[in-house]
């Protein structure tokens, strides 16, 4: 559990379970609010590497955390989704908010610019 | 009946049982040899469909949710049923990014994401007793 959320600067990166539903989801919004409450941080990015499953719980997660960091462009990046993961961002809408980037190697890639799957 | 597989699930309205009930459905649906993208969608919706019954329904006070899940020929019906306080406006319940609980975070996509992934989607609900969403999709057209 210690591992999932990791700090670096002013960044937190929390990387998500296999299953991002209705429990998981308060789980990670109340860890990620304590961290936030305890340290400055300006960028969340959320690490979907290891997770399979989503639904709108885990958007209304999200959308709250970009909230709590004032809604500023790019404060809440999304990396390394699978494509249905990718299906359920994109269908919420929360890609217009959020940043989408297909790869963590290359954060600073816009969405659409990797493969145009997002746009 | 000839030809239909039924499964009947009744269980705590505890957000703990949420993975179970909707991997329960999956497995049911393989019968039908869905590819993975239609056990995702089956799952998302179950999921969906189960948790506004926790959340909504029952207001996270534990009592029981039934779903029934028919297969027939090469369609899934997926019926999930809670004895809460129902929905007055079905229709505005059912709009994208509405919901009656922002400060819980809720998103407001729960209808949406069940009826981007099935096929049919309806809702029977009366205040005070209950709420009924029935779900269907074909699988493997």
């Amino acid at each position: 559990m210690h591992n999932q959320f990791q700090i670096q600067g002013a960044c937190l990166t929390v990387m998500l379970p296999a299953e991002l539903d209705h429990p998981a989801a308060d789980r990670i919004r109340m860890e990620t609010d304590r961290i936030l409450g305890r340290c400055y941080i300006k960028t969340i990015v959320f690490d979907f590497q290891n997770t399979a499953f989503m639904d709108s719980s885990g958007i209304g997660m999200i959308m709250g955390r970009y909230k709590a960091l004032g809604m500023r462009t790019g404060c809440v990046r999304a990396v390394n989704m699978n494509d249905y993961v990718g299906k359920i961002l994109q269908l919420s809408g929360l890609y217009k908010v959020i940043e989408i980037c297909g790869r963590q190697e290359k954060p600073e890639t816009r969405k659409g610019e990797k493969n145009g799957r997002y746009e | 009946m000839e030809g239909t597989n039924e499964l009947v699930l009744t269980f705590d309205s505890r957000p703990c049982n949420e993975g179970m009930v909707r991997v329960a459905v999956a497995a049911f649906c393989t019968q039908l040899n869905p590819t993975l993208e239609e056990v995702s969608d089956v799952k998302t919706a179950v999921s969906e469909a189960v948790t506004n019954a926790i959340i909504h329904g029952y207001e996270g006070k534990i009592h029981k949710i039934t779903v029934r899940c028919v297969v027939e020929k090469r369609s899934l019906m997926v019926e999930v049923r809670d004895n809460g306080i129902g929905i007055s406006d079905i229709k505005k319940a059912m709009e994208p990014m509405f919901t009656t609980k922002p400060e819980q975070e809720r998103s407001g996509m729960g209808f949406t994401f069940m009826e981007a992934f099935m096929d049919e989607v309806s809702v029977e609900s009366k205040p005070g007793e209950g709420t009924v969403v029935y779900m269907r999709k074909t699988i493997g057209r």
